[in-house]
């Protein structure tokens, strides 16, 4: 047991290291090292456009999408270099957060089922973050049961026509493309008649909405397809394969998300670390230091759980089952460490206006972002259902809509 | 980077678990469980052939002269297998205290008799109510005898020698206490055996009087010798704990696959499932703490006082958890005598405890964790 690089891995971490160190945004360096949950800005500049121009500049350099073919605008990496890019990445790594939609679900899509010449011309852009990609799953109707959308796609000659709506696209607003998952049969049972596409989010047609979220921020939108025309050479898979196709961008999401998730816990301890109470330290009380106890060895839990599958990779192994645990552990977390710094400052925690309230609101941002985390990427509910299912091999779960056709399944509850 | 154990190391656990499965069934448990006998001696003796008491005391000694990464899979097997043998204060205990602070002759007397499993050996800490401090250590040292009362100790009513933590001095600080050697066949002790939480491991209460006893390490340095035995043993007990927590998930999980209820299976209901994806996410967190603790053992990393606690606590958390959770997963069978749950539910509430019960460590993490930050 060791925590040692291969001679190979320390001389790709030194190379990784230099450029990084010549060549990132330093000037932004502690204010992404301090921004955490539902506080990531800038103060004086876009953090899209310097999100932007730092992919720009690691994909020139050959540092973008490191684990992809080197001729669709990656690196051809091994895994474990590009944990390793992401160790040495650090604070910039935020800087990523806009592409990995695109880069975690919407390219490994496209690389398993689009046209060479496609692959070829969308997937360098997207890894230079020229292009911003989004994914447009959910619906209205069909949010953790997604096989129940209703988005109709109708052929017409060589071009598909597209009504219907989808909801929670993260992103959609500043995005150029997106993959979109259609019903293209509804008169058969819901997982088979869907159908995957790609297509320009500029299309006459298309039409974004912005949610505003319960934070009050707008990370997700609505969006409205009337009449929108897609040519059939941008279908990914077959006509009514749509599930099979999505199942590989859901698998990506889940991976994606659960890496290096945010627990609120260092945030927390360093809070903790200098706060007093009426009756002294904080760090001092017994309640205070039971709770962040508890806390601490889920987070060091997860980081090691993490670090075991680094090793695998580092090893050329597939990891096992057990990062699957990431988000749901590091969801539910985040918001009960938000909830208990708030409860530590007593009535002033209802304060959140960055000027006025304690660490510049830092941990009020966190609360109200936090539920969207326990819901995004699969719900605590779907999650514990893929652990049972999947890693503990328990039955799935009795579906009463299976082998009807779609357009026979109730719509209503009561 | 290898952040997890070697070929051998699991192929060690492979045969531990071999091993164990043909010599420790349940039913040979429930013979101890029972009250029909105070540990398994045939284990215990096979243990020994296996060169498993002694894998990690060094050849010289006459142990495997292996290391501690090795104990550690062993240890798993033997939470696993709710193992009714002196394991924990023999090997984890009694042996890490001779290792860190005996003298050439008292390693030489009482390891080689661990590794053959002639000598069963304790701790004895405990006076009663309370955590491990200084200011709990009342039983007095004085002219090489020792008076006093140490309640519970582990394993005390068969243990052949025990390390007795006394009082040396009033100052109110650490240096008061000092560790002793003490041959609990040579007189001047009394034991009682204590019915408690978890049969299949004996407690006791030892009475001293006028004792002879020899030191171990030197005067004044007990308490920073005891608190480097815990943390190895917190290392260690946490691999038994993840053993027995994986157990108990299983049980649970298999129990859910046969059992149908209702027209089908009860691991098809949610609630019954979710319950078991929550074992499995406390018994994973449980396990990456426990490999941070067992790394840092191994190399005696400056990380260890920290990686102790923490894998302690997770791992004390999780197999509390399986445990409980897996008499629920079964419902009115869980509860009965018959079903073996209650062995894993009564190990893991007795384990919970030993070292110092969960605040206490909870208590050490942040301390240690500060000091880390103030370094």
């Amino acid at each position: 047991m060791n925590f040692d690089d291969t001679p190979q891995e320390a001389e790709f971490r030194a190379t990784a290291r230099a450029w990084i160190s010549a060549n990132a945004p330093k000037q932004y360096e502690d204010e992404l090292r301090k921004s955490s949950l539902g506080r990531t800005q800038l103060k004086n500049a876009n953090i899209l456009e310097v999100a932007k121009a730092w992919q720009k500049k690691k994909a020139d350099a050959g540092w973008a999408c490191l684990h992809w073919p080197k001729e669709y605008g990656g690196r051809g990496a091994s895994p474990i270099e590009r944990v390793i890019w992401q160790q040495e990445e650090g604070p910039f790594g935020k800087l990523s957060h806009m592409f990995i939609i695109g880069h975690g679900m919407c390219g490994p899509t496209m690389m398993a089922f689009a046209r060479e010449e496609h692959k070829r011309k969308y997937l360098p852009p997207l890894a230079s973050g020229e292009n911003v990609w989004c994914q447009l799953f959910s619906e209205p109707a069909g949010g953790s049961d997604v096989a129940g959308l209703r988005t109709r796609a109708e052929k017409d000659g060589d071009e598909w026509i597209i009504n219907g709506q989808k909801i929670w696209t993260s992103g959609a607003h500043y995005s150029d493309y997106g993959i979109l998952l259609t019903r293209t049969d509804p008169t058969v049972p819901k997982h088979k008649g869907l159908t995957m596409f790609f297509l320009d989010m500029k299309s006459p047609g298309v039409e974004v909405r912005p949610i505003k979220q319960a934070s009050g921020a707008s990370d997700f939108n609505e969006v409205y397809f009337t009449n929108v025309r897609i040519p059939d050479h941008q279908r990914l898979g077959e006509v009514g394969d749509g599930w099979n196709v999505s199942l590989t961008t859901l698998m990506n999401e889940r991976m994606s998300i659960g890496a290096g998730v945010a627990t609120g816990f260092p945030e927390l301890f360093e809070y903790c670390s200098s706060l007093m109470l009426d009756d002294g330290p904080a760090i001092e009380d017994r309640a205070v230091r039971s709770k962040l106890a508890n806390w601490a060895v889920k987070a060091s839990g997860l980081r090691y759980t993490s670090m075991r599958a680094i090793s695998a990779l580092s090893k050329g192994e597939r990891p096992g089952p057990e990062n699957s645990i990431g988000k749901l552990v590091a969801g539910a977390m985040i918001q009960d460490v938000a909830t208990y710094a708030l409860d530590l400052q007593g009535a002033a925690g209802v304060v959140s206006g960055p000027e006025d309230a304690e660490v510049a609101g830092r941990f009020q941002a966190m609360l109200l972002r936090a539920p969207g985390t326990r819901v995004e990427g699969g719900t605590d509910e779907i999650m514990r259902n893929v652990i049972a299912e999947r890693v503990l091999g328990l039955p799935g779960d009795i579906r009463v809509d299976k082998d009807v056709p779609f357009n026979k399944i109730p719509t209503k509850g009561r | 980077m290898n952040f997890d154990f070697s070929d051998d190391q699991k192929q060690l656990r492979d045969q531990a678990r071999k091993f164990l499965a043909e010599k420790c069934s349940p039913k040979a448990v429930r013979v101890v469980l029972d009250g029909k006998a105070p540990y398994d001696k045939d284990l215990w003796k096979g243990l020994a052939e296996m060169g498993f008491l002694g894998v990690a005391i060094p050849e010289e000694f006459g142990g495997a002269g292996a290391g501690h990464l090795e104990l550690c899979v062993i240890a798993e097997e033997m939470g696993r297998a709710n193992a009714p043998v002196p394991f924990s204060s023999t090997v984890y205990l009694a042996a890490e205290a001779l290792l860190i602070a005996g003298s050439e002759a008292q390693k030489k007397k009482w390891l080689p008799a661990i590794a053959s499993g002639e000598a069963i050996g304790t701790l004895a800490l405990f006076e009663g109510k309370g955590n491990p401090s200084p200011k709990n250590v009342k039983l007095t040292a004085a002219n090489g005898v020792l008076n006093g009362v140490k309640k519970p100790v582990p394993d005390g009513a068969i243990a052949d020698f025990a390390v007795v933590a006394a009082r040396t001095g009033s100052s109110g600080r650490d240096a008061d206490i000092s560790l002793f050697l003490v041959d609990l066949k040579a007189g001047g002790v009394e034991v009682k055996g204590l019915t408690n939480l978890d049969p299949t491991r004996g407690q006791a209460e030892i009475t001293f009087r006028d004792c002879k006893a020899e030191p171990l390490g030197a005067a004044g340095e007990g308490w920073g010798i005891l608190t480097e035995v815990l943390d190895r043993a917190a290392v260690l007990c946490a691999f038994e704990q993840v053993g027995g927590a994986d157990r108990a998930l299983e049980m649970g999980r298999d129990y859910a696959l046969d059992r149908i209820a209702f027209g089908r299976p009860i691991g098809s209901f949610q609630a019954v499932k979710h319950m078991l994806a929550d074992m499995y996410v406390s018994a994973t967190l449980a396990r990456s703490n426990s490999y941070y603790g067992a790394w840092a053992l191994s190399t005696n990393a400056a990380e260890l006082p920290e990686a102790a606690a923490a894998a302690r606590i997770s791992a004390t958390q999780a197999f509390q958890h399986c445990a409980k959770n897996n008499i629920q997963v079964h419902g009115g069978m869980g509860f009965t005598w018959e079903f073996d749950c209650h062995m894993y539910y009564r190990r893991a509430n007795a384990m919970a405890l030993g070292l110092g019960s969960l605040s206490y460590w909870e208590d050490q993490l942040i301390d240690r964790m500060r000091k880390k930050n103030a370094a």
